[in-house]
C-alpha cells in the first residue's frame, strides 16, 4: 500500500506500452506533438536560436571581443548596432550570439552527461535490486540532502572558476535526481507481468534489459532529463554570473548580465538583454518538455 | 402524477457525456419506477450504462460534461432541474449509494468513525459526539466485530469485507429510503460476497428500504432482487419479475447472458457465449443495438429500434420476436 | 508512530554525517595544498606548520576528518582567510538575515502558489487554469537574478519606491524602515516557489478530485466546506514535502538574489568567499545550510507521518 506519491516523476509513459507497440506509440507521440501549437512554437524558437549561435562566426555582424571606447553603452537600434553596445563598446547582438554558444553548451552538457551516468546507475539499481540498489540509492540520498544550487556553488567555488569546473559541479548536481527517476521507472517496469513472464521463459538478464526494460524506461527518463535542461540553463548562467564560469572577455549570457549591472541606471533595456535570452531559452525548454511529456502520456 | 410511494420515477431518461472529441450516449431512453421497499436489479455488462443510470439518480455524474434529458424524479425532486444544493440535501439523507471498490471509495486519511459521523452531522445537525455514538451503533448494525475499536480505524487497516460493511454503515447513517448499490460485491472474495449480500438483504427488510442494485452477476441478481432489468447499450432490453426473467428470458441478449453463466442445474449442458462486442456508444445505431450479435436477427431488426413489448403484465422486452399482448402495460 | 519518528531521526544521522563528509572534502577538492585553503598566503612558515599540526593535516584523511568534525561539533568552523575572524560567528549573523529573506519569500510564494494551484484544479481546462499554468511555467523558468535586476529597474530606478540594496541600518527588525528593503528581494525569490507550488497543488488537487472517494463524499451530501477539508488533508502530505524542499532551496539558493540586492546574508557571504577563494567560509556556509536542509526534511517527514496514517505501515 503506497501513499500518495505524486512528487515522484510521471512514469505512465512506461507502463502502458508493451515492446511490440513501439512503432505505433512513437507515431502517436509524433502526431500529438504536431497538433500542439505551443510545443511547436517553442521548438521553432529554440531551433532559430540554435542556428544563430552555431553559425555565429559566419553571420555575426561584428567581432565579439573588439570594442571601442567611443561607442560605449549605446542604446538598442543605434547606428548599425541592432541591439546596441555593451560597457566596452562591443556589439551586443554579436556578443549575445557568441555568448549563447557557452550558455547552451554549459547548460546542456551536464544534463547530457548526467543522463548517461545517472540513467545507467538508476536502471542498474532498479533492475538488479538488493544490495546494489541499497548502495546506489543511499549515496543518492546524501546528495539529495543539499539544496541543488548550493551544492553546485560550493563545488564550483571550491574547484575555482572555469567552464570545466562549472560543468563538473552541475553534472554532480543532476546525477542524483536522474538516478532516482530511472530507478523508480525501472523498478515499476521490472515488476510488470510481461517482464515476469519473460523471466519465467528463461530469457537472460541481458535480453530482458535490452528487449523489455530499455525501450520502456528510456522515454520517461529522457522526458525527465529534458525538464532539467531549463533548470540547468538558469544554473549555468547563474554560476557564470557569480564569476564561476567563463573568464572575461569571453561572452556568456550570465556573465554579460553581471558586467552590465552597472548600466541599469543608464541603459536599463540593454542591461537586461542577456537575461531575456536566458529567460526565453529556459521558458521554451520548459514548455517543450511539458509538451513532450503530455504527448508521451498514454492516458491522454 | 406520482404516488407518494414511488421513490424513483424515470421516463425516457437520456444521459449524454459531451466532450470536445465525442459525445457518448450512455443512457438512451430508460423508463422505470421504483416503489418503496422494492429491490430492482439492473443487469448488464460493463459499458451498458447501468452505473451511469445509478449515478444519474443521485445527480453524481460530472456536472460539466453531463447532459440529461427526459424525466427523472427522486423522492419527488426533479433531479434534472434541481440545483446542486437541493440535490446535496437529498443525498445521504433520502438516498445513499455504495460502491464497487470500498478501498478507493473511502477517504484514506480519515477514520471510519469520522466518515460516518460527518454525514450525520451534515443532515441532522447533531453534535459530533452524538454522531459518533450513532456511528458506533451503525457499525454494530452492519456486524463489524469490536466496533468500538474500528471507529478509530483507517480504511487501510480493515479487510475488504469490513471496508464494504463500513461503506454500508456510512450509506445507512441517516436511514435513507433508497439505497443505490453499484456492484458492491464485485471486488470481494466469493465467501465475503455472500456475507455482504445476506447483510444487504437483511438490512433492506429490517429498514424497509428501496434498493437499486447494479451488477453483472446473474447469481447475485437472483439472490436479492424482486425485479430485474437487463440493460444493453443504454436501454432496458428486458424487464420483469426476477423469477420469470431467470426462468424464461424473452430477449435474445438475456437468453445469451443466462446461457453464458454457470449456475446449478446446468450440469451436463453446454455453456454458450455471445459472439461479438457491444456497440460503440459514441455512434449510436438506429436499429436494434443487439442485432449484430443476435442469433435470431432478421431484416426488420435493422430498420428501427424495437419498442418495448409486453407479452404479459409486468414483463417487457425490446425485441420484435416478442409477442405483444393486448393488455400489456 | 513514535517508533517510526525515532526511526526517521535515526536515519537522518548517517545522512547528516555523510553531508559533513562532503563538506569536509570541499577543502580537499580545491586545487593545491589544503593548507593554502586554511591560512592566508603570507603566513610565516612556522605558523603554517603549527596550523597543519592543529588540523592534523599531516595525518591520513579519516583522522583529519575526525579532528575537523570534533572542531565543528564544538562550534568551531575555522577562521576566514580574508577577515581572520571565526567563520561561525559571522555565519550566524548572516544566516539570520538569509532566514528572514527566505522565510518571507517562502510564505508569500506558498500562499500565492497554493491559491493559484487550487484555483487551476477546480477550474481545470478553463481560461483560469491556463492562466495559472502559464504563470507557473513563467515562475519556474525565469532566472531570478535577471528578475531581480528588472525589479530594481522598475521599483528603484524608475519609480523609486523601494531601496535597491542592503537590508537597512543595523540589526534586522520587523519595522517599515527595514521591511522596505525586504520587499524586492523577497518578491524576486518567491517566483520559483509560486511556480512550483502552483504546479504541485494543481496536480495533486485535481488528482484527488478525480478519486472515487470524492464521489462518495458528494454522495453523502456533504457541504463544500466539509469536502474541502477532505481535499486539504489528502493533499497536505505532498504539498508539505514540496514546501519543505522549497524553503530549503530558498535558504541554500539565495546566493544570486542576495548578490543582486547586496542582502547581507549567507549568499553574499558565499559570493564574497568565492571571489576571494576563502575556502573555510565556503565550507562552513555549505555545512550550515545543508544541515538546515537535512533538519527541515526531517521535520517535514515527521509532519507527514502525523497527517497520513498510511505512512507508518510501510
Amino acid at each position: 500500500m503506497s501513499t500518495a506519491s505524486t512528487t515522484s516523476p510521471d512514469i505512465s509513459g512506461a507502463s502502458a506500452s508493451g515492446p511490440k507497440k513501439q512503432q505505433g506509440y512513437w507515431a502517436g507521440v509524433g502526431s500529438r506533438v504536431r497538433r500542439d501549437k505551443i510545443t511547436l512554437i517553442c521548438g521553432g524558437i529554440l531551433l532559430v536560436m540554435f542556428l544563430l549561435i552555431v553559425f555565429a562566426p559566419w553571420i555575426a555582424p561584428y567581432d565579439p571581443l573588439q570594442g571601442s571606447m567611443a561607442r560605449r553603452l549605446k542604446p538598442v537600434g543605434w547606428q548599425g548596432h541592432l541591439l546596441g553596445t555593451d560597457e566596452l563598446g562591443r556589439d551586443m547582438l554579436t556578443r549575445l550570439m557568441y555568448g549563447g554558444r557557452y550558455s547552451w553548451f554549459v547548460g546542456i552538457t551536464p544534463v547530457t552527461i548526467a543522463f548517461a551516468i545517472g540513467g545507467s546507475l538508476g536502471i542498474l539499481a532498479g533492475f538488479v535490486g538488493g544490495k546494489v540498489n541499497m548502495l546506489i540509492m543511499r549515496a543518492t540520498d546524501v546528495f539529495y540532502a543539499f539544496p541543488s544550487v548550493l551544492l553546485a556553488v560550493a563545488i564550483s567555488g571550491a574547484l575555482g572558476p572555469g567552464i570545466f569546473n562549472a560543468i563538473l559541479s552541475m553534472t554532480l548536481v543532476f546525477i542524483p535526481p536522474l538516478i532516482r527517476v530511472s530507478e523508480s521507472v525501472t523498478t515499476s517496469v521490472r515488476n510488470l507481468d510481461y517482464v515476469e513472464s519473460a523471466r519465467a521463459t528463461g530469457a537472460s538478464a541481458f535480453t530482458i534489459v535490452r528487449v523489455h526494460v530499455l525501450p520502456n524506461v528510456m522515454g520517461p527518463i529522457f522526458v525527465y532529463a529534458t525538464t532539467l535542461i531549463s533548470v540547468s540553463m538558469i544554473l549555468a548562467s547563474g554560476l557564470s554570473f557569480l564569476g564561476l564560469g567563463v573568464k572575461p572577455p569571453t561572452p556568456e549570457w550570465g556573465m554579460m548580465l553581471n558586467t552590465l549591472r552597472t548600466a541599469i541606471y543608464s541603459q536599463p533595456l540593454l542591461a537586461t538583454l542577456p537575461g531575456i535570452c536566458i529567460f526565453v531559452t529556459s521558458l521554451c525548454f520548459n514548455l517543450l518538455s511539458d509538451g513532450l511529456r503530455g504527448a508521451m502520456d498514454v492516458r491522454n | 402524477m406520482m404516488t407518494p410511494q414511488t421513490l424513483v420515477r424515470a421516463r425516457n431518461l437520456n444521459v449524454k457525456f459531451v466532450s470536445r472529441d465525442a459525445t457518448v450516449h450512455a443512457v438512451n431512453g430508460v423508463d422505470f419506477d421504483l416503489a418503496e421497499r422494492e429491490v430492482l436489479c439492473i443487469l448488464g455488462e460493463s459499458g451498458s450504462g447501468k452505473s451511469v443510470t445509478l449515478r444519474a439518480i443521485m445527480g453524481l455524474n460530472p456536472r460539466a460534461k453531463t447532459v440529461m434529458s427526459g424525466e427523472l424524479k427522486l423522492c419527488g425532486e426533479d433531479v434534472i432541474a434541481a440545483s446542486e444544493a437541493r440535490m446535496s440535501a437529498l443525498r445521504g439523507r433520502q438516498a445513499s449509494m455504495i460502491f464497487q471498490e470500498p478501498m478507493t471509495a473511502l477517504d484514506p486519511v480519515f477514520t471510519i468513525g469520522r466518515q460516518i459521523a460527518e454525514t450525520i452531522v451534515r443532515h441532522e445537525g447533531v453534535s459530533y459526539k452524538a454522531a459518533m455514538a450513532r456511528a458506533l451503533e451503525l457499525l454494530e448494525l452492519v456486524q463489524i466485530p469490536s466496533a468500538k475499536r474500528r471507529l478509530e480505524a483507517y480504511p487501510h487497516e480493515l479487510s475488504g469485507g469490513l471496508r464494504q460493511r463500513a461503506m454500508i454503515a456510512i450509506a445507512l447513517s441517516c436511514r435513507p429510503k433508497l439505497l443505490l448499490a453499484d456492484e458492491p460485491t464485485t471486488a470481494l472474495d466469493a465467501t465475503v460476497q455472500i456475507q455482504i449480500l445476506l447483510l444487504l438483504r437483511r438490512l433492506q427488510q429490517e429498514l424497509g428500504m428501496g434498493v437499486i442494485f447494479v451488477t453483472h452477476d446473474l447469481g447475485v441478481a437472483g439472490e436479492i432482487a424482486d425485479r430485474i432489468a437487463v440493460m444493453y447499450a443504454g436501454r432496458f432490453v428486458e424487464e420483469g419479475p426476477v423469477r420469470d426473467v431467470m426462468r424464461a428470458p424473452l430477449h435474445p441478449y438475456a437468453q445469451g447472458l443466462l446461457g453464458a453463466t454457470v449456475h446449478a442445474g446446468l450440469r451436463g449442458k453446454r455453456l454458450t457465449t455471445i459472439p461479438g462486442a457491444p456497440p460503440d456508444l459514441r455512434d449510436l445505431p438506429t436499429r436494434c443495438a443487439f442485432a449484430p450479435r443476435c442469433p435470431m436477427v432478421e431484416n426488420a431488426c435493422r430498420s428501427a429500434v424495437p419498442e418495448l413489448r409486453g407479452p404479459e403484465p409486468g414483463r417487457a422486452a425490446r425485441c420484435i420476436h416478442v409477442a405483444q399482448a393486448a393488455q400489456a402495460a | 508512530m513514535l517508533k517510526y519518528i525515532l526511526r526517521r531521526i535515526a536515519y537522518a544521522i548517517p545522512i547528516a554525517l555523510s553531508v559533513s563528509v562532503v563538506c569536509f572534502m570541499l577543502v580537499h577538492i580545491a586545487p593545491g595544498d589544503p593548507i593554502d585553503a586554511i591560512v592566508p598566503p603570507d603566513t610565516p612558515k612556522d605558523v603554517v606548520e603549527q596550523v597543519r599540526k592543529d588540523y592534523g593535516l599531516d595525518k591520513p584523511l579519516p583522522i583529519q576528518y575526525a579532528v575537523w568534525l570534533g572542531h565543528v561539533l564544538q562550534g568551531d568552523l575555522g577562521r576566514s582567510i580574508a577577515t581572520r575572524r571565526p567563520v561561525a560567528g559571522d555565519l550566524i549573523l548572516a544566516a539570520r538575515k538569509t532566514f528572514v529573506l527566505a522565510l518571507t519569500a517562502a510564505m508569500f510564494g506558498f500562499a500565492i502558489g497554493i491559491f493559484l494551484g487550487s484555483l487551476a484544479a477546480f477550474f481545470k481546462g478553463t481560461w483560469i487554469d491556463r492562466l495559472a499554468v502559464s504563470f507557473a511555467v513563467g515562475g519556474v523558468s525565469v532566472p531570478h537574478y535577471w528578475l531581480g535586476m528588472v525589479m530594481v529597474i522598475f521599483f528603484s530606478v524608475l519609480m523609486n519606491v523601494f531601496p535597491a540594496m542592503g537590508a537597512g541600518p543595523g540589526d534586522w527588525q520587523w519595522d517599515w524602515q527595514h521591511i522596505q528593503y525586504l520587499i524586492l528581494p523577497a518578491l524576486t525569490l518567491s517566483c520559483t516557489p509560486i511556480g512550483l507550488l502552483t504546479r504541485t497543488v494543481r496536480g495533486i488537487v485535481s488528482e484527488i478530485l478525480n478519486q472515487d472517494f470524492v464521489t462518495t463524499l458528494r454522495g453523502k451530501g456533504l457541504r463544500n466546506r466539509t469536502m474541502m477539508l477532505h481535499v486539504v488533508k489528502n493533499a497536505a502530505p505532498t504539498i508539505l514535502a514540496v514546501m519543505g524542499l522549497q524553503l530549503g532551496y530558498l535558504m541554500g539558493g539565495s546566493i544570486l538574489v542576495e548578490t543582486i540586492f547586496s542582502w547581507p546574508g549567507t549568499g553574499s557571504m558565499l559570493n564574497a568567499a568565492i571571489f576571494r577563494r576563502d575556502i573555510p567560509v565556503i565550507q562552513g556556509a555549505t555545512l550550515v545550510l545543508a544541515m538546515f536542509f537535512v533538519m527541515l526534511n526531517l521535520i517535514v517527514d515527521i509532519m507527514q507521518t502525523m497527517i497520513d496514517p498510511r505512512i507508518v505501515r510501510k
